[in-house]
């Protein structure tokens, strides 16, 4: 019994790796539900997009395939540009509204 | 024992580094726990032979996004304080029953043995490492059509980017 949890704590399986991403997607998700300011909801976006890079990199290296990495690219470029873009539209909308707070934006309700 | 040291080392430092970015009062401590789990995170990719997407991840990610996160940071100040009021009742702790559910689901996992990847899918023998030479074989011949997609998609996101924070009322009264 001892005998098999030493082996299981010296291998790195590709197991530790999902449980890894999928730890810090739960993390993500808990700081976007949680948090009022938006640059903060921002920031578990990108945790949560991290998270799921990190899975198509194990999944690359588990099968000895490129195109799980080729994806994780992608991924990035996309991040990038979703970045820009929701600055901006923090940035002004902080100029009408002079505060990120999402509670704010209530403009539209019905 | 080095291939678990460097598992655990960078593993560490990415949860710690998330739960500043959730937890943190002062928008640069987020902004600087998000840039310790994404460089984390660079090393991991290391340990899995995908160097490429390692350095790409040190530049796009750790340099230009943080540097633009603290761009805006500066320019909306951190000095205001968050309001903690729930707009919808019972908010936190209905998230909170979400995120124990969420991670017993997956300390279950974890755990029980019929869960394995490795025994469904058993891993590859041999490595392949992931170099700029690789990684651009495939991106310029399979992979050419999403290539230009993603390309024209930055044009548009900084087109838009320029559009959306462009303030005309302020040009117009100082020219």
């Amino acid at each position: 019994m001892i005998q098999r949890s030493e082996k299981v704590m010296l291998e790195v399986t590709t197991d530790w790796y999902l449980t890894l991403a999928a730890i810090l997607f739960s993390i993500g998700f808990l700081g976007m539900m949680i948090r009022k300011n938006a640059l903060i909801m921002f920031m578990c976006i990108e945790l949560m997009l991290n998270a799921v890079n990190l899975t198509f990199i194990s999944a690359s290296k588990h099968f000895g395939q490129v195109d799980g990495q080729i994806f994780v690219f992608f991924i990035l470029v996309v991040a990038a540009a979703e970045v820009v873009v929701g600055l901006a539209i923090i940035v002004s909308i902080f100029r009408k509204q002079s505060s990120a707070s999402v509670d704010v934006l209530n403009v539209s309700r019905g | 024992m080095v291939e678990a040291l460097l598992f655990f080392a960078p593993a560490s430092l990415i949860i710690i580094g998330a739960l500043i970015v959730i937890f943190a009062k002062n928008a640069v401590h987020n902004a600087m726990g998000l840039v310790m789990t994404l460089v984390s995170l660079a090393i991991i990719y290391i340990t899995l032979n995908a160097t490429f997407v390692a350095m790409v991840q040190m530049l796009v990610y750790a340099g230009a996004v943080m540097t633009l996160f603290l761009f805006v940071i500066m320019m909306i100040g951190v000095d205001k304080k968050e309001q903690t009021t729930e707009s919808i009742k019972g908010q936190t702790f209905l998230v909170s029953g979400v995120f124990l559910i969420l991670i017993s689901l997956l300390a279950y996992v974890a755990i029980s043995s019929d869960f394995k990847w490795d025994l469904w899918f058993p891993p590859v023998e041999f490595d392949t490492e992931g170099t700029p030479q690789l990684i651009a074989g495939v991106l310029f011949t399979e992979w050419i059509f999403p290539f230009e997609i993603i390309s024209l998609l930055l044009i548009v996101a900084t087109a838009a980017a320029i559009a959306l924070a462009y303030d005309t009322k302020k040009r117009k009264s100082n020219a």
